[in-house]
């Protein structure tokens, strides 16, 4: 029992951490597009693992059908919102900064 | 679409909702039984009236369950693809390659289309930007990310598990 | 020992609405609200295990819901100007 609390506590820090990770990303980026990239990691890292670990911790039951359902709508919606977000910027004539290498 | 198709889809959407209230819900009085049954027969009037139930298929056919062996692959893709992504940002001189790419899906049906524009966008280091026909402009952060799109793993598995017979 | 997570979810959201104050354009605005919204549900969730009490949990999936339809309705209203009109002539409207 104390090692599966522990094992869902590592995982929620490390999420809360890769969202951090994240913010520096959307803090550190150049444009726009490459902002959405770094927002990515927010919502697929740091929802998956503080998700997982919460559902570690309450093993089955209701409560965890529940949050496996707020990580299947994010997981679901989230991607979602990012095309929208990067169609109309496009569409709107935000330019992308390209480099090739 | 034929009148029987639509019965389906209407019948499929209220059982569908149904199962979601009984799920989340938690209390079976009879009171609060009959507002859920009132609450999901207004949403499926409503979004009958809004048209929205055109899709290729309804919910209650099970179309999802072939895609479910895919969703472990791609879990396991992400966590690849972030910590490349997060080492980028970790890293002071913030080695980024920004590029776009067109690249080709070969899925038959919309679903499956969707379902790839959405894995491309999941992952992250590439976003699909625009999606006219079956070419996707997908906006790659390094070209490590566009390279592994082009190689057209994620497309293959996609499409092998579109053809997959019902479970 | 959900706290120290608790905090740092709390600190990720003052950035991310400083984020939301201090950049330039309308699509950076609305990228910074949407990650707050995304923290936002995060935060809920680990609340309602901090003070012992799951119904946040319903919160929380309201608020996802509410935060995905709110990004859409924004986007299309800077678009078109028009929140109710589809961008193509068929009948399904698409985002």
């Amino acid at each position: 029992m104390d090692i599966i609390n522990l094992v869902s506590s590592l995982f929620i820090t490390i999420g809360a951490l890769s969202i951090i990770v994240g913010l520096l990303g959307v803090y550190r980026m150049p444009d726009f597009y490459t902002r959405l990239h770094a927002a990515s990691i927010i919502d697929t890292l740091g929802t998956m693992l503080i998700l997982f670990g919460l559902i570690l911790y309450y093993g089955l039951n209701i409560v965890s059908l529940k949050l496996l359902l707020i990580l299947i709508f994010i997981l679901i919606t989230t991607p979602t919102a990012a095309h929208a977000l990067a169609k109309s910027a496009l569409h709107g004539n935000l330019k992308p900064i390209l480099k090739d290498d | 679409m034929s009148k029987y198709d639509i019965f389906f889809h209407k019948i499929s959407l209220i059982i569908s909702l149904a199962f979601l209230w009984v799920m989340l819900s938690g209390h079976y009085t009879p009171l609060l039984l009959s507002l859920g049954l009132l609450s999901v027969l207004i949403v499926a009037i409503i979004s009958s009236r809004m048209n929205l139930i055109i899709f290729d298929q309804p919910i209650l056919q099970l179309y999802f369950i072939k895609f479910i062996p895919y969703g472990f692959w791609l879990i396991f893709q992400i966590i690849k693809s972030n910590i490349d992504v997060c080492k980028r940002i970790l890293n002071p001189k913030l080695p980024i390659s920004p590029r776009l790419v067109t690249v080709r899906s070969s899925q038959l049906s919309n679903f499956a289309k969707v379902i790839y524009a959405n894995s491309i966008t999941l992952t992250p280091g590439t976003i699909s930007i625009d999606l006219d026909g079956s070419d996707i402009e997908v906006h790659s952060l390094s070209k490590i990310g566009a390279e592994g799109l082009k190689a057209g793993d994620m497309d293959r598995k996609i499409t092998s598990a579109e053809a997959n017979p019902y479970v | 020992m959900f706290e120290i997570p608790t905090f740092i979810i709390l600190f990720a959201m003052l950035l991310a609405l400083v984020l939301a104050i201090i950049s330039k354009t309308v699509y950076d605005k609305i990228l910074a609200v949407n990650i707050f919204g995304t923290v936002t549900v995060l935060f809920i969730t680990l609340f309602g295990f901090l003070t012992k009490r799951p119904d946040f949990l319903d919160i929380a999936l309201v608020y996802a819901l509410i935060n995905f339809i709110s990004t859409i309705a924004i986007l299309k209203f800077f678009e078109y100007g028009d929140i109710s009109r589809s961008s193509t002539k068929n009948e399904q409207g698409d985002i």
